[in-house]
């Protein structure tokens, strides 16, 4: 069994109980436990079910390179799928649950495709469930799904906060072990800003459990030692739970900290996520031992050997009774010595290699320990723990055969430098054949904007696993990045160290060595997924040959480790089965997350009302305390109509409507675009960007403005009014504003950068009114101030200085065919305004109007809609605008392009007006259809309904709509289908449905 | 080549599944073909197939630089529907997605095609009118959408939440009949299929360089050496560019990173594919558990299949929004892939200034679910020089302005 020892656990406080839950069972730890680390303290050998077969599963390692121990966490709103238990810090009152299975852990059913394993090989999926056709969507697909997935899906909204860092340094080192310490003391002294990060709670890393000694100093003291050294720099910021998830262009990189997670609380945000842009980085990130690959190493009670170790000094806790030991490097001999040291039994280590391990070996050896060398496991007995094993010769399988009981094996394969970091971001990997691994290639870093490289791995990381030797390669990597970043090197040396003598690992792929297929497809390579020797090798033989291929098709290295157990195992395999060299086959591409980051941490802290937070008029709150129905309109909120208690949306409208023809309505445009464009190339540019003359515009006068794009469609509109000599304001849409501004902005600044034009957005800087309807004037002229008479503000001009006791401009425009006043006064005054406005006009029945209102009466006025009877394929031609594009002028966007073929096609759509017969609203958005159907069977088309209302002035429906040739076929009747079928018929008139001749807007 | 079943695969599986043969040759090239095709992503291998199987064109290699499907065919969200627009693509697409629901049998290679049904959420009133003018517009091309209302949305995605606070749910255009599929299996399913019809798939042959005489295709020069042909058709996505200069003319193509990631899977909670257009994002789960998501493409133009932090970050804030439930799920991987953006968003299939040179590229964000259909609109126009699906993709339509601009319908064109 596995369980806590009455010894050892430099990481736990034995004073401070935990208790905790797991899979409702209660169970208890010590502070300073991880979830693995308890489990195994309890003899919870058993934590979960693969992926595939659903086959036992345990823990295997000790940290975030975990496939196995997957958990349920929480609960409700802090509920989180898929928790590796070996990263999850114990804390009072957690509650963990096993996934995957069903009815329960030890009893699942889902075991059946165990049995059936040999039916269910690498991509069988491609092979079946072909026939009969309907079956796959009805039901080998839901059969599929039922399966699929891991954890369970959170049930409800996650109350946790997060945010984001944004942080500059110099120099970032990632990783807290003896390398990344060591580099940041070298560049303490440096002059750089530094940032250090280590994924774990407790620095150190390996060290601290492989060298109980540094030179004669414990390693705990030896590590403590540096980081109160590092301590005492105000340069250099620490920071553990933090860990380097990626690596980017110019030197960003993202930071993951975990705030909470291993507090019993909820409180402070959760994850904080820095993006930092860093001169240099230094990835100190170490290695993961490779487990090995022989028959049935799934099985629970098999863990890596350098686990086994940490489980014995971190946690003081002993993983089995009989811990066998398989190998093909010295490493593993320490957890053998270790594990004797706390008395648990090793019955034998196992060594591939037939020469044998070095020192390491031989002080084991000293210890009593039987060390096997040149053999291999053949079988491991057991289901949901391990038994026994049969241990053979490595070369021959059916050579010296034994069983030995045991009830866990720590295996090693050797070691992997975490390279990924160093590869997110371009860097070059090469193959060491020696130690059997891909190391960061010196030569090929990755590049910066300025081509020199920015990212250097040092210790471990960059494939050294001697001590002396990783001492050595830090201080020299850490020198390379402090001079590239700018800093001071001192010269400093490091103290040698005196290395065990060790031999060199040898690489074994497949154990034993003449494994037949019947134990092949027993070894495991991917052990969440369930990816076995027998997979890949059935990918290489049906022609996946590259790694992605092979990867994609059995699915290895695409569980929640992302490979970092099997990768190179699997890759290994591929190779040998293909006949080619580890480096021709080449690994798959590192890509960030180094391990999964939550989505709260990506989204950060603008969630609910900080998402795209509401954009407010001066107004809005005099909006929603009337009751308006509002409706998003880009990112402002606009009243859609103010209806009264029991009033529909269609009969405020109408009110509305009636109220303002009739007498007065009151809207809050502030929404409209505002954007002050001056210079003494300012006319000039409004020229090119608008379709008519702009410069001629006398100061005092407006103009009404088309805009287009360069491939010559209609993009905006708004009234322009020329401000000073200048100086021109332009009105864009309201959904308009920020594009038209990033249009001007691109133009000047990619084209014309040369021209001296200043582009100011002042939207937000006023309120924007308009005052509209038959008693406009009398209204502004009861506030008095201003002349808004005829004569000194005829249409179409504007006007500013005092109405009242407001700074106002005042432009006497209209959009509704009413006598009209828009009024801007600073932002600051516009309720005051407002409310003074709806004041006074109260003698009047003043009505405040909104969106829809304002579309009716638009439309009724045969008046465009950008958006509406626009759509990115509209010319201004289209739309009977040929009045506005100016004649005289050179050049202006859109210009060359409005004389390509397909524009000046006569037979375009074009826009007219549309009423059905009976006087009721056409369907908005309904096509009419021609004789027949084109070449691809389609129902043949000439026009479509762009705007549909009913109009409350003219009491029918009226529609605008771009018609084949529409205005010459005036008083033609066409035909609207309705999505069921039904056909409306609807005539042809002119689009100007009221007040054509613009009397009612001229007084 | 061995037919697969559910027999076959019981018969190997006493084997211990030794006896399966190759999915497709490895070849070396021939001197000369009737016909190249360079790029073996879907739209490449899907017109080689249809050349054969449409036309009866079958000595034809297609050429790949890398691995066959390694490009933006093994990198996309798979979603496919053809609710589109305008008539030119709602065409193509509808052609494409019909036969999505036949492929596995088409090619005894199961591509799961999923039709599980693809929602576009409408949240301003500005998208509720350009949705109702789509189903209009699908109604008279035979395409089956609808317009649904805020309940129907939630009750087919109970994870969603309607009620903003930022962008209510208002409705949604509804294809019942789109879904998604298996990438790699329509890439893998059409190679196999290919080779058995006797055309070579050539992986890591790149091509350098194109023959020309009198403005007429001769041949190609490759890593693998050169190699003649008769008709010669070039598809290869973000590189459009670079093989039309080898060629002499110049595309209006340009090449941008679209990014995507997927979640670490969890147990089914969604069945359907979601797009929310306005706030830049959309989501399926996919048969493994994965929640699968993408959103807009990067602003400026690169080659790196890297893409930026804060296009993502974009994405993943406007689901979360959508989906409350996805905060606490964690990214497990992300990727990019370079699309290949025309002016009007819509691709080019088409006749080129050489002659016997065809060009099919510009799907951008969105081609995964064209695949059978431009492939079978592409082997017709290499075929017979012309094609009803294609007319309207010619390259000529940006010298007269005839564009196929889809943007009204959704801001993302996944
Ligand atoms: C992140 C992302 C998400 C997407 N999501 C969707 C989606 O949900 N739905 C959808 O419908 N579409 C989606 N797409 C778009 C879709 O993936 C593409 O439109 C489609 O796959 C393009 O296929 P293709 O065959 O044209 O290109 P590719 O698959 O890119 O194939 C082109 C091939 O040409 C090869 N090539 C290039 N140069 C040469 C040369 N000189 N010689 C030989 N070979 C060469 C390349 O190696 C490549 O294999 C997405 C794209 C991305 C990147």
């Amino acid at each position: 069994m596995s369980k806590r020892l009455g010894v050892g656990g430099q990481f736990i406080d034995r004073s401070k109980p935990i208790k905790f839950q797991f899979n409702g069972r209660r169970f208890s730890g010590f502070k300073g436990d991880t979830l693995a680390s308890a489990l195994l303290a309890n003899d919870q050998v058993l934590i979960g079910r693969s992926f595939k077969y659903h086959r036992p599963r345990g823990i295997v390692s000790s940290g975030s390179e975990e496939p196995n121990a997957l958990m349920n966490l929480g609960e409700n709103e802090t509920f989180e799928p898929n928790q590796r238990a070996t990263t999850t810090e114990l804390f009072e009152g957690l509650t963990a649950f096993s996934q995957n299975h069903w009815p329960s852990l030890n009893f699942d059913i889902g075991v059946i495709n165990n049995y059936l394993s040999r039916f269910l090989p690498a991509g069988f999926y491609y092979k079946m469930f072909i026939h009969p056709r309907p079956f796959w969507k009805y039901i080998y697909e839901p059969f599929i799904r039922q399966s699929a997935g891991l954890g369970k899906a959170p049930s409800v909204k996650d109350t946790s906060d997060y945010e984001h860092f944004y942080a500059f340094y110099d120099l970032v080192i990632i990783g807290g072990g003896i390398s990344g310490l060591n580099a940041a003391l070298t560049a303490a002294e440096s002059g750089l800003k530094i940032l250090i990060m280590e994924q774990n709670s407790e620095w150190g890393g390996r060290c601290l459990v492989d060298f109980p000694f540094i030179n004669e100093e414990p390693g705990l003291k030896y590590i403590s030692r540096i980081l109160s050294e590092l301590r005492k720099y105000k340069n250099v910021t620490m920071r553990s739970r933090m860990m380097g998830a990626g690596v980017y262009d110019h030197g960003y990189l993202l930071g993951y900290e975990r705030l909470n997670d291993h507090l019993s609380t909820n409180e402070g945000p959760r994850h904080r996520l820095w993006r930092i842009r860093a001169k240099q980085i230094i990835t100190a990130t170490g290695a993961i031992e490779r487990p090995l690959s022989f028959p049935g190493n799934d099985i629970p009670g098999i863990m890596l050997a350098s686990a086994v170790r940490d489980y014995a000094t971190n946690f003081g806790v002993a993983v089995g009774d009989k811990v066998a030991i398989f190998t093909n490097n010295d490493d593993a001999y320490r957890t053998a010595i270790t594990l004797h040291e706390i008395g648990v039994t090793v019955p034998v280590i196992i060594d591939a290699r037939s020469s044998g391990g070095g020192e390491l070996a031989h002080h084991a050896k000293e210890l009593g320990i039987r060390v096997e060398n040149g053999k291999a496991i053949s079988k491991v007995f057991g289901q949901k723990r391990v038994k026994a094993v049969t241990i053979c010769d490595y070369e021959k399988s059916d050579a010296n055969k034994e069983k030995i009981e045991c009830d866990s094996i720590a295996m090693s394969g050797g070691w992997s430098p975490v390279v990924h970091l160093f590869s997110h971001c371009g860097g070059k990997l090469k193959w060491d054949e020696d130690l059997a691994m891909f190391r960061p290639d010196k030569a090929a870093k990755p590049t910066s904007s300025d081509g020199l490289p920015f990212v250097t791995a040092v210790g471990s990381a960059n494939g050294f696993l001697l001590m002396n030797e990783v001492l050595i390669d830090t201080l020299d990597g850490s020198r390379t990045a402090i001079r590239a970043a700018g800093g001071k090197i001192n010269n400093k040396k490091t103290k040698e160290f005196l290395d065990k003598n060790e031999k060199a690992p040898e690489a074994i792929w497949i154990s034993p060595k003449d494994a037949n297929i019947k134990k092949r497809s027993k070894t495991w390579l991917d052990f969440q997924n369930d990816v076995k020797v027998s997979d890949v090798e059935l990918a290489a033989r049906e022609g996946f040959e590259s790694v992605e291929h092979a990867k994609r098709y059995t699915t290895l290295g695409m569980a929640t480790d992302q490979g970092k157990l099997s990768n190179i195992n699997g890759l290994a395999i591929l190779s040998s089965t293909l006949g080619k060299e580890i480096p021709r086959v080449g690994t798959t591409t590192f890509r960030p997350p180094y391990t999964p980051i939550s989505l709260g941490s990506i989204g950060g802290s603008a969630r609910n009302e900080l998402f795209q937070p509401i954009r407010k008029t001066p107004i809005h709150e005099w909006h929603e305390k009337k009751g308006a129905y509002m409706e998003p309109v880009g990112q402002w909120r606009r009243p859609f109509c103010y209806p009264k208690e029991g009033e529909t949306h269609q009969k405020a409208v109408e009110r509305e409507i009636n109220q303002t023809r009739s007498s007065l309505g009151l809207l809050d445009a502030s929404t409209l675009g505002k954007l002050l464009v001056t210079g003494p190339d300012a006319g000039k540019f409004l020229d090119m960007l608008y379709t008519n003359m702009m410069s001629t515009l006398k100061v005092g006068k407006c103009r009404y403005g088309l805009m287009c794009s360069e491939n010559g469609f209609l993009i905006d509109d708004g009234v322009v009014a020329r401000i000073d000599e200048q100086t021109w304001l332009c009105h864009t849409t309201s959904g308009g504003a920020d594009r038209i501004h990033s249009h001007m902005e691109e133009w000047l600044q990619t084209e014309w950068w040369d021209w001296k034009v200043y582009v100011a957005n002042l939207t937000e800087q006023f309120a924007q009114i308009g005052v509209v309807g038959p008693n406009a004037r009398k209204l502004l002229e009861k506030i008095g101030g201003l002349d808004v008479s005829k004569d000194a503000l005829g249409f179409m001009e504007w006007k500013e200085g005092k109405l009242g006791k407001y700074d106002a401009r005042i432009f006497r425009i209209s959009f509704s065919g009413e006598l009209s006043f828009e009024v801007a006064v600073p932002a600051g005054q516009g309720m005051a305004f407002w409310k003074e406005l709806i004041e006074l006009g109260e003698e009047f029945g003043v009505m405040p109007y909104g969106t829809e209102a304002l579309h009716v009466m638009r439309a009724e006025k045969g008046f465009i809609m950008i958006g509406d009877e626009t759509d990115g394929t509209v010319i201004p031609q289209d739309l009977n605008l040929t009045w506005a594009i100016s004649k005289k002028k050179e050049d202006f966007l859109g210009k060359r392009a409005q004389e390509r073929a397909h524009m000046v096609d006569p037979n375009r759509w074009k826009l007219v007006g549309l009423e059905t017969l009976d006087g009721s609203v056409l369907p908005d958005g309904a096509y009419s259809t021609a004789q027949g159907f084109n070449s691809n069977g389609q129902r043949s088309t000439q026009g479509r309904i762009t705007s549909s209302y009913y109009s409350p002035t003219l009491k029918r429906g009226i529609a605008m709509g771009l018609i084949l040739n529409g205005p010459s076929r005036e008083g033609e009747i066409i035909e609207f289908p309705k999505i069921d079928g039904t056909i409306i018929p609807a005539k042809i008139t002119s689009p100007v449905f009221y007040d054509p001749d613009g009397e009612k807007q001229n007084v | 080549m061995k037919r697969y079943s559910v027999f076959a695969v019981a018969r190997e599986a006493l084997r211990y599944h030794q006896g399966w043969g190759r999915a497709w040759r490895s070849p070396e090239p021939k001197k000369k073909y009737e016909a190249i095709i360079i790029g073996a992503g879907g739209h490449g291998l899907a017109t080689a197939y249809y050349l054969g199987k449409n036309h009866g064109l079958k000595n034809v290699a297609i050429l790949e630089k890398g691995w066959l499907g390694g490009g933006n065919t093994g990198r996309n969200t798979t979603i496919i529907r053809s609710n589109y627009l305008q008539d030119a693509s709602a065409a193509i697409y509808e052609k494409a997605r019909s036969l999505y629901e036949t492929m596995s049998q088409d090619l005894n290679y199961n591509v799961m095609f999923s039709p599980r049904g693809v929602m576009m959420l409408a949240q301003t009133q500005h998208e509720i009118r350009g949705y109702k003018r789509t189903a209009h517009a699908n109604a008279l091309q035979g395409v089956s959408t609808e317009f649904i209302t805020p309940d129907r949305v939630k009750s087919l995605v109970p994870i969603i939440n309607i009620d903003g606070p930022r962008y209510p749910v208002l409705g949604a255009l509804w294809q019942p009949r789109g879904g998604t599929a298996r990438h790699d299996a329509v890439a893998w399913g059409y190679a196999r299929a290919c080779s058995e019809m006797g055309m070579d798939v050539i992986q890591q042959c790149e091509v350098t360089g194109i023959r020309r005489q009198n403005g007429q295709v001769q041949g190609v020069e490759t890593s693998k050496g050169s190699i003649d042909c008769e008709k010669l058709g070039i598809v290869v996505a973000g590189h459009t560019g670079v093989l039309a200069d080898m060629a002499g003319f110049r595309m209006p193509i340009e090449s941008v990173a679209l990014q995507a990631l997927v979640s670490e899977p969890i147990k089914p909670c969604m069945d359907v594919v979601v797009m929310a257009n306005t706030v830049h994002g959309y989501m399926s789960q996919s048969d493994k558990g994965e929640m699968v998501i993408g959103g807009g493409a990067d602003g400026f133009n690169n080659y790196t299949q890297r893409g930026s932090f804060h296009h993502v970050e974009e994405t993943v804030r406007a689901l979360i929004e959508t989906f409350p439930i996805i905060s606490r799920l964690k990214m497990l991987r992300w990727w990019g892939g370079i699309v290949d953006m025309t002016g009007d968003r819509s691709p080019i299939l088409s006749t080129t200034p050489v002659k016997n040179i065809f060009i099919n590229c510009g799907w951008g964000t969105g081609g995964f679910k064209a695949i059978p259909g431009s492939g079978w609109a592409m082997a017709e126009l290499m075929a017979k020089g012309h094609s009803s699906l294609t007319e309207e993709f010619g390259l000529n339509r940006f010298k007269e302005g005839k564009f196929i601009d889809e943007s009204v319908a959704a801001g993302v064109a996944h």
